[in-house]
């Protein structure tokens, strides 16, 4: 059944093509074999009569026209699982790299998933308390749900990350079973080593799925790495009817990945030099979240991102906000200030919110008091640009007390620290604390009933 | 019979076969072992290029494409409105059914249940002379809508027998008719339509009555025709969706076609939970027996997502020519040229400004002219309104896809980030928004809701713009220094933000609001402005109107009052001759 062919005829980058193919189907994973024995894996990307384009995962490096064999499994990308998977660590396209022997797999799964079918997702109402009061108070993050922090490089996401991690695992409902899958896209060996450390520190390390492509290893891997890890979060949520959180850190370089390889195919760029399926590619991982009718388990989705040079318009935030159920933003400045964790309060939102808080799930005045500081927080940036044209010294004495309010609310508020874990009703509390500081007049986003229930304190 | 060729190339989602294949353009094919669906996008003596509508891992060169003799169409018969479909109009509970929750390729479904009866009235007789449009059956399809079958826009001639009124599936014959010529055609309750060909009418009447929305900056400051067009617009998280539902909700039209293109998942269920559970207000029935969703999500294929704006605009003037006044709401149309571009790139044509191709300017205003306020083929009267939601890329709003949907719509409701950011929502920014179909609908406004309500507009966008221009000075010295009268400008454009333009779409009251409460509150808060500048005129400053608390009671109309009071607005007429008689009286 297997026939090998020995020869390619071109390499280029991470691609190498073969001609002479019979009977090869797309995207079709091939297995290459040196001259010295060694063995890669690739896929086929593109297929013209009997030219295949195959995507090399572990690079051309050391790759010859002449003596490399090569052979096609008649499969498509699929991945062993098993609830083993546990606690154990992978490299980029799925194969054990702890040392501990490989996974005797009950199901092979086709890597590239199939949607999920909107009649059958539930819509998701679940709230997770992260501890987190900009997170919990202001940008809910919802079982199932995509909420992925945009953050620029030097700036602390891991860190917020791994808190989310601590705290949301060891809150509330421990009954129901609770997993984390871990994705690394070209992060730095220090970065994968500090979540690994976070694990085992927060005591959730044998309920860590993780799937590492470091900085340094092959590009075309990038490309595989979130899909293997989601497609392993899949099958723990929903066969095995764990709650399952993935975090895919970068997302940038997942992006930057399929650039490269894009290019070096010789495919027509659209913005910035991104292939035009960038929106499909990303959408595919991001709609691999949510909940499914009749099934216990969950996926909800924290991907990770660096924004280049900081700028929310790039392709790749710009993209991914376009397809996430909102986003958490962490600014620049807010970390200058020492505030942690650093959330750019007003442009980061979650969609999900609306419908999972209030009365029944968090408290009845969770949407008012959210609304209010948004509304308040966003007078404060009028004010202070005021101040810095006429002085402080001119301002109204309104205009001060926003001011203040300002400063108050950033420095408790957001700057809550890295060790505190406060529960929504103590978040709502303070939100309320803070409102007081200013006239009850301006409080033009709650409602007469509420304002007479929490203003007076 | 069908023809048939090899697959020779796969590139994503486009495929190509060597040779002259005898296939036509736009002609609908299954690929394949597992018979894929697909559509001919190109073709030339040496070579076929197909689209497929699925996803093509695990084809292989070599397998065969057959082609169907019919260009890639929809059933349209009754079915269509509470359900959920894909971008080629196959039902996703369907799908679910065959494939589970996630899904499934090649899944052969039927569009519409070919096994469901139908209580049918017939509504033409033996020896009656037909055309195209003519009405030959009502059955009702929900509780709201009644669907009324029509003999095929390109059929004409005579009936020659019709069965007797009573329960049909939709591809039963009902009745037969004999063309001029001669041939005899079977006429059912369904009909089949190619997606990317406009539907017939006689003529297209020009706008004359808005789509009421309940939506108060929407319909007092930029209405949208029923058979217009409009564009939204909007960064993300601006509220493009939020907008969207909410007109889908509560705006007057009798069908809702809700697409779906490349959008959220998770987005999608809300609609059919919501839509579920939700009253029409006018009918008092479920929202969901006069919607359809076309939900062709973004993970799902790309070449699907292309074709969903068109099966949905297809489906939206098969009820038009029922007679029934239908709103499409599309969610996103960047999406779809997104698809455009995505497919232009695997065709390796070349590309125009920033990859897209360059026909993407006269693709959309193919769509968007599809909108219109119709004469039908049998005499009824009938619009599709077209509401497309525009993603920026960035936010800027100068991207080819806003710009060029820019030149084919009239009413543009630009979405503002920093309203966003504020959570003034809906966050439409009433500078950079315009309707170009306010002089149409002036005398509508007139007769229907006063004669005064022009004006008062006029008024209200007046002291805005004013606001606006204040506004600059006051970002360089501060509010304090204004005179009097410029004070109490922005005090009354605080009153207009925030109780007139920002409207709850999660509060009871204010989610939809009838003209007349609008009207009414436009006049109350005009009205506090004359009565204020007359005090500010007679030289009282604002510090002291201010120490009345009416402002804030006239902010909070919006809740107080509900939507089937209007008889309370005098309550706040008089408390403004009070506030008056008051001022007047301390000082």
């Amino acid at each position: 059944m297997s026939i090998e062919y020995l020869g390619l005829s071109e390499i280029n980058g991470p691609m190498v093509v073969l001609e002479g193919v019979q009977d090869a189907s797309y995207e079709e994973v091939v297995e290459f074999r040196g001259q010295d024995g060694s063995r890669k894996l690739g896929r086929i990307t593109a297929l013209t009569e009997d030219k295949a384009v195959i995507q090399v995962f572990a690079g051309t490096e050391n790759m010859s026209l002449m003596n490399t064999q090569t052979r096609l499994t008649g499969r498509p990308m699929e991945l062993g699982l098993s609830a083993e998977i546990l606690g154990r660590t992978f490299d980029g396209i799925g194969r054990p790299a702890d040392g501990l022997g490989p996974i005797n797999a009950d199901v092979m799964r086709n890597i590239n998933g199939l949607p999920m079918n909107p009649v059958s997702r539930e819509y998701p109402r679940n709230f997770i308390q992260t501890g987190i009061s900009t997170i919990d108070g202001l940008t809910t993050l919802i079982r199932g749900q995509k909420l992925p922090i945009f953050s620029g490089n030097g700036l602390p996401h891991d860190k917020l990350a791994a808190q989310i991690v601590r705290q949301a695992s060891l809150g509330g409902d421990t009954n129901e079973a609770f997993a984390i899958v871990f994705a690394a896209m070209g992060v730095k060996h220090d970065v994968a080593d500090f979540f690994r450390r976070t694990f085992e520190e927060s005591g959730v390390s044998d309920h860590v799925v993780t799937y590492l492509n470091l900085a340094n290893d092959p590009v075309a891997e990038r490309l595989i790495t979130p899909k293997v890890a989601l497609t392993a979060a899949e099958y723990l949520a929903f066969e095995c009817g764990m709650h399952i959180l993935v975090i895919l850190t970068d997302m940038t370089s997942f992006a930057e990945a399929l650039r490269e390889v894009s290019s070096s195919n010789g495919e027509i760029p659209s913005r910035k030099g991104y292939p035009g399926y960038l929106y499909s590619e990303l959408a595919t991982l991001y709609e691999r979240a949510g909940i499914l009718q009749g099934k216990p388990g969950s996926v909800t989705q924290i991907p990770i991102l660096t924004m280049p040079n900081d700028d929310i318009t790039h392709p790749i935030p710009d993209l991914t906000g376009y397809i996430t159920e909102g986003q958490i933003v962490l600014e620049r400045s807010l970390y200058g200030q020492s505030i942690y964790p650093p959330v750019s309060v007003l442009p980061s939102l979650s969609r999900l919110m609306k419908d999972g808080i209030g009365e029944g799930y968090t408290r009845a005045d969770h949407q008012a008091v959210a609304n209010q500081l948004f509304s308040s927080y966003a007078k404060v940036g009028d004010a202070r640009a005021l101040a810095s044209v006429i002085g402080e010294d001119e301002l109204s004495a309104l205009d001060k007390t926003y001011l203040e309010f300002g400063k108050a609310f950033e420095s408790r508020f957001v700057g809550q620290g890295d060790g505190v874990n406060r529960s929504i009703l103590e978040t709502l509390d303070l939100g309320w604390e803070l409102l007081r500081m200013l006239p009850r007049e301006e409080l033009d986003r709650v409602d007469t009933k509420l304002l007479d229930e929490y203003y007076k304190g | 019979m069908a023809k048939k060729a090899v697959i020779t190339g796969i590139n994503g989602p486009v495929i190509t076969l060597k040779g002259n294949t005898g296939f036509k353009m736009a002609e609908m094919v299954y690929i394949g072992k597992e018979r894929l669906v697909g559509e001919v996008i190109r073709l030339n003596r040496e070579m076929t290029t197909i689209q497929c509508f699925e996803e093509t891992t695990g084809l292989r060169p070599g397998e065969e494409v057959e082609s169907t003799g019919d260009a890639i169409s929809v059933l349209l018969g009754p079915g269509i409105l509470n359900n959920i479909f894909d971008g080629i109009e196959r039902p996703l509970s369907e799908i679910a059914l065959r494939t589970g929750s996630f899904i499934g390729r090649g899944v052969s479904v039927d569009s519409l249940d070919l096994s469901k009866k139908w209580q049918t009235h017939i509504t033409v007789a033996a020896g009656q002379k037909v055309q195209g449009g003519t009405v030959i059956a009502e059955v009702p399809e929900t509780s709201s809508i009644t669907h009324r079958s029509m003999v095929p826009p390109n059929l004409s001639g005579t009936i020659e027998s019709v069965k007797p009124d009573g329960e049909y599936s939709i591809l039963e014959p009902i009745a037969t008719l004999v063309q001029a010529d001669g041939t005899k055609t079977e006429l059912t309750l369904a009909q089949k339509w190619p997606i990317r060909v406009p539907r017939p009418t006689e003529q297209r009447y020009p706008a004359a009555k808005p789509l009421v929305t309940g939506q108060r900056i929407l319909d007092t400051l930029f209405p949208l025709a029923k058979g217009g067009t409009a564009a939204i617009p909007g960064g993300f998280g601006t509220g493009k969706t939020m907008t969207q539902h909410s007109i889908a909700k509560w705006s007057d039209a009798d069908i809702i076609i809700y697409i779906g293109c490349g959008e959220r998942g998770n987005e999608m269920t809300q609609v059919l939970e919501e839509f579920g559970e939700l009253k029409d207000p006018r009918t008092g029935k479920l929202l969901m027996e006069r919607t359809t969703l076309i939900a062709n999500t973004s993970n799902m294929p790309v070449a699907a997502r292309e074709a969903s704006i068109y099966t949905g605009v297809t489906l939206a003037e098969y009820y038009r020519d029922m007679g029934y006044d239908v709103a499409i709401m599309a969610d996103s149309t960047s999406r779809w040229a997104e698809a455009l571009r995505e497919l232009s790139g695997r065709l390796e044509e070349m590309p125009a400004e920033e990859g897209f191709p360059a026909y993407l300017a006269s693709r959309l205003s193919a769509f968007y002219e599809r909108a219109g306020y119709m004469h039908n083929l049998n005499g009824t009267e009938g619009s599709v309104s077209i509401i497309g939601a525009v993603s920026p890329q960035g936010g800027d709003f100068s991207e080819p896809v806003t710009q060029n949907t820019r030149r084919f719509v009239r009413c543009f409701w630009g979405l503002d980030k920093s309203l966003a950011y504020a959570r003034h929502y809906p966050a439409i920014h009433w500078l950079t928004s315009y309707s170009e179909y306010l002089e149409d609908l002036a005398p509508w406004y007139k007769n229907t809701v006063s004669p005064r309500f022009m004006e008062d507009r006029t008024q209200l966008v007046s002291i805005l713009n004013t606001e606006s221009s204040l506004m600059e000075i006051v970002k360089l010295i501060g509010s304090d220094v204004l005179p009097d009268d410029q004070k109490l400008v922005l005090e009354i454009a605080r009153v207009i933000r925030l109780g007139f333009l920002q409207q709850n779409a999660f509060h009871p009251e204010d989610t939809c609001v009838p003209m007349e409460k609008q009207f009414l509150m436009m006049e109350t808060i005009l009205y506090l402005y004359e009565r204020s500048r007359e005090l500010v005129a007679l030289g009282h400053p604002m510090s002291v109107l201010k120490e009345d608390p009416i402002f804030d009671r006239v902010i909070s109309i919006k809740y107080d009052v509900p939507n089937k009071e209007p008889e309370r607005f005098q309550e706040y007429h008089d408390a403004i001759d009070k506030f008056y008689d008051d001022v007047l009286a301390r000082n």
